[in-house]
């Protein structure tokens, strides 16, 4: 399988272990999004694969050949750093033009007035061109190839930077929060611009970010990390209604996921504070855990208190809190719907069947709801 | 420019009092100015245009004679020669070494502060302190240099200081001693204000020898470092005095006589202040045309803007 296949990499800095056994696949043709909370590790793993930063064990396989210990340049890889990192001194076009000339010019062709008489240079530098031409207009930077990057805005040096990586066609590309120095507008059209880049360019693609919106807009395949780990990987839609592990489902989905303490007792009844809710699971303790927009407000259900109301145009939040519950619960209403005010005593009642339920160690369990009739 | 024209209109429009205020505050340092800087170039500026030597009641306008002079002067001849020839080896070595040496203390993982304190030592201490140093070293007959040269089997050593060969040599190996430590520590400064992000990125472009990445990154990104450091040094040399005052007083022979001692001699020694201030006056110029250079060189191209 061509394409990156990272295999139990471990990283260690000091007595801190960074990476603790990550693999990941990437297919080839592939867009992974590979998000986590800062400091997660994420992107040491990704200058890990891309070879500019060392590994203390495990493999790198890159278009099926491993690079574990080969350079950077032997990879075959392009990469779109969160800086930009493009060479000051340089223009826009002649910053795209350097991993070509790197490639295809000799150390001596490249020489300043020498290299210009050496056979074979000439030839070179206008296929050269004429590629970075290419890389440039596809990504309608036109009239601005000969600027400075000191002399273009932030979303310019963007497209220069992923010009530089489409420009060669690449086994992989990295692309290193490549969003994140860009304003809101910005960064959802530019979502869309990289997402077509990857279409048509085929390449397999890793795409580090800490934006879950980023993740689930972009990917074909979301792998949420924490703590050096890589917890869930799989579509953005099963992430988002399937997570396997709490710290995936509070991680992914704004507002957050409302968790409540709860119990299944020994019938396997679960009960959170005492009331008896309409669903089975191992007994033992275990985490509820309910998206906003599956909980309603209902006559019976969930006891809570109404706190505050929030208005978001298309949706209302209500926060309410619930005696089990450290923080409030949140729920997101149709805002057509009634308000209840501050202070207002509220019943919420969800779908049984929308519930997650978490064990102690965090892994999910599997949940049977019961029938509306089973209630006592 | 245009963005200078703006806070000249604002304070055209500024009252009275504002200005004065700023007149008021401004004063001490042009004072200072006026009185260490501006007033002594303009004494000497108009000395060399007369033959005032200490002592005499009156200044006597000569015009350019003492210019007419230097032209004749065998001896000025010698020292403007030697002087370039001191800047011309002394420049090149101690910049290349310096780069080199910052390089592989920024390259290096063990005993950097080390070796940066070892480098800088000579421009921390006293030139003439250790002048004494260097003449023991040199020695011709129990200079430790000569000693190690006999042992490997050369014949006759050279006399370094004390021969017209290699005086001037053996000076400009001082100076490049005392100014490399310096251009070290400018090269490192510079060095670390690369972004590291750079270097990663040009691995991954391709650059695969570290002369390639040099040349990428290092190199052109040194630019307004190496251009600070070639004028500073280049001004350093021209003002070459202690080590000559010291170590050789301009011999033997005037071979390695230079363009400040002999200022210096004729100003200090014969005290002929109306010529010792034409030979200042040509060692500013030389300096102001250095400087302005410098500034034509850093509008051209190092800016990144």
């Amino acid at each position: 399988m061509a394409g990156i296949a990272i295999d139990g990499v471990v990283r260690r800095f000091g007595q801190v272990t960074a990476l603790k056994g990550v693999s990941l696949d990437v297919a080839a043709g592939e867009f992974v999004a590979l998000v986590g909370p800062s400091g997660c590790g994420k992107t040491t793993l990704m200058r890990i694969v891309a070879g500019i930063e060392t590994l203390d064990s495990g493999a790198i396989h890159i278009g099926g050949r491993e690079v574990t210990r080969r350079r950077p340049a032997e990879r075959d890889v392009a990469m779109v750093f969160q800086s930009y990192a493009l060479y000051p001194h340089l223009t826009a076009r002649q910053n795209i033009a350097v991993p070509l000339a790197m490639r295809r010019l000799s150390g001596w062709q490249r020489m300043p007035l020498l290299g210009r008489f050496l056979p074979g240079t000439r030839q070179r530098q206008r296929a050269i061109a004429e590629d970075v031409e290419r890389a440039g207009t596809a990504l309608g930077l036109g009239a601005l190839l000969d600027r400075r990057p000191g002399q273009l805005s932030g979303g310019q040096r963007q497209r220069v930077a992923l010009a530089r990586a489409i420009v060669r066609q690449p086994a992989a590309f990295l692309m290193d929060e490549p969003l994140s120095n860009l304003d809101a507008a910005l960064r959802v059209h530019t979502r869309r611009e990289i997402v077509d880049i990857h279409r048509r360019a085929g390449a397999a693609t890793l795409y580090v970010t800490h934006d879950q919106a980023e993740a689930l807009t972009m990917a074909n395949r979301v792998a949420v990390m924490q703590a050096g780990e890589i917890l869930q990987v799989a579509s953005p839609e099963a992430i988002y209604a399937d997570p396997q592990d709490l710290r995936v489902a509070t991680f992914i989905g704004s507002p957050r996921i409302n968790t409540l303490p709860a119990e299944a007792d020994a019938a396997g009844i679960v009960q959170v504070a005492g009331q008896q809710q309409r669903l089975r699971a191992r007994p033992g303790p275990l985490t509820l855990a309910l998206r906003p927009e599956d909980l309603s407000l209902a006559s019976g259900g969930l006891p809570a208190v109404a706190e505050a109301v929030e208005f978001l145009g298309e949706s209302v939040l209500l926060h309410a809190r619930h005696e089990a519950s450290a923080e409030p619960l949140v729920l997101r209403l149709p805002p057509e719907a009634a308000r209840p005010r501050p202070g207002e005593a509220v019943h919420l009642a969800y779908h049984p069947a929308r519930a997650l339920l978490f064990g102690a160690d965090g892994r999910r369990l599997a949940a049977t709801p019961m029938e509306a009739l089973a209630l006592v | 420019m245009s963005d200078a024209a703006l806070p000249r209109a604002a304070t055209s429009r500024a009252p009275v009092g504002e200005a004065l205020a700023g007149l008021m505050l401004t004063l001490p340092a042009g004072i200072a100015y006026l009185v260490l800087l501006l007033l002594p170039t303009l004494a000497a500026v108009t000395l060399a245009f007369t033959d005032y030597e200490l002592g005499m009641p009156a200044l006597n306008w000569i015009g350019l004679d003492n210019f007419r002079e230097m032209l004749s002067d065998r001896g000025f001849a010698i020292a403007l020669r030697n002087t370039v020839i001191y800047v011309g080896t002394v420049t090149p070595l101690s910049i290349g070494l310096g780069l080199g040496a910052a390089l592989l203390i920024e390259a290096g993982t063990r005993g950097r502060a080390f070796f940066r304190a070892v480098f800088f030592l000579p421009v921390v201490s006293l030139t003439v302190a250790m002048a004494a140093a260097w003449q023991y070293l040199l020695h011709p007959t129990i200079g430790p240099l000569n000693a190690l040269l006999r042992q490997v089997g050369v014949t006759d050593p050279p006399f370094w200081l004390s021969s017209s060969d290699t005086v001037l040599l053996s000076l400009a190996a001082i100076g490049v001693w005392e100014s490399l430590g310096y251009n070290m520590v400018l090269f490192l400064a510079g060095l670390s204000a690369i972004p590291r992000e750079l270097y990663a990125a040009a691995e991954v472009d391709g650059a695969r020898s570290a002369f390639d990445r040099f040349r990428l990154v290092t190199w052109p990104l040194l630019g307004p470092t190496t251009l600070f450091v070639v004028t500073i040094t280049l001004i350093r040399s021209v003002r070459v005095f202690d080590t000559v005052a010291v170590l050789t007083q301009g011999g033997p022979n005037k071979a390695s006589e230079v363009l400040l001692y002999t200022m210096y001699r004729e100003g200090f020694t014969y005290l002929r202040l109306g010529y010792s201030a034409a030979i200042t006056l040509v060692f500013l110029a030389i300096v102001l045309a250095l400087v302005w250079l410098q500034t034509k060189a850093m509008d051209r191209k190092i800016h990144y803007g």
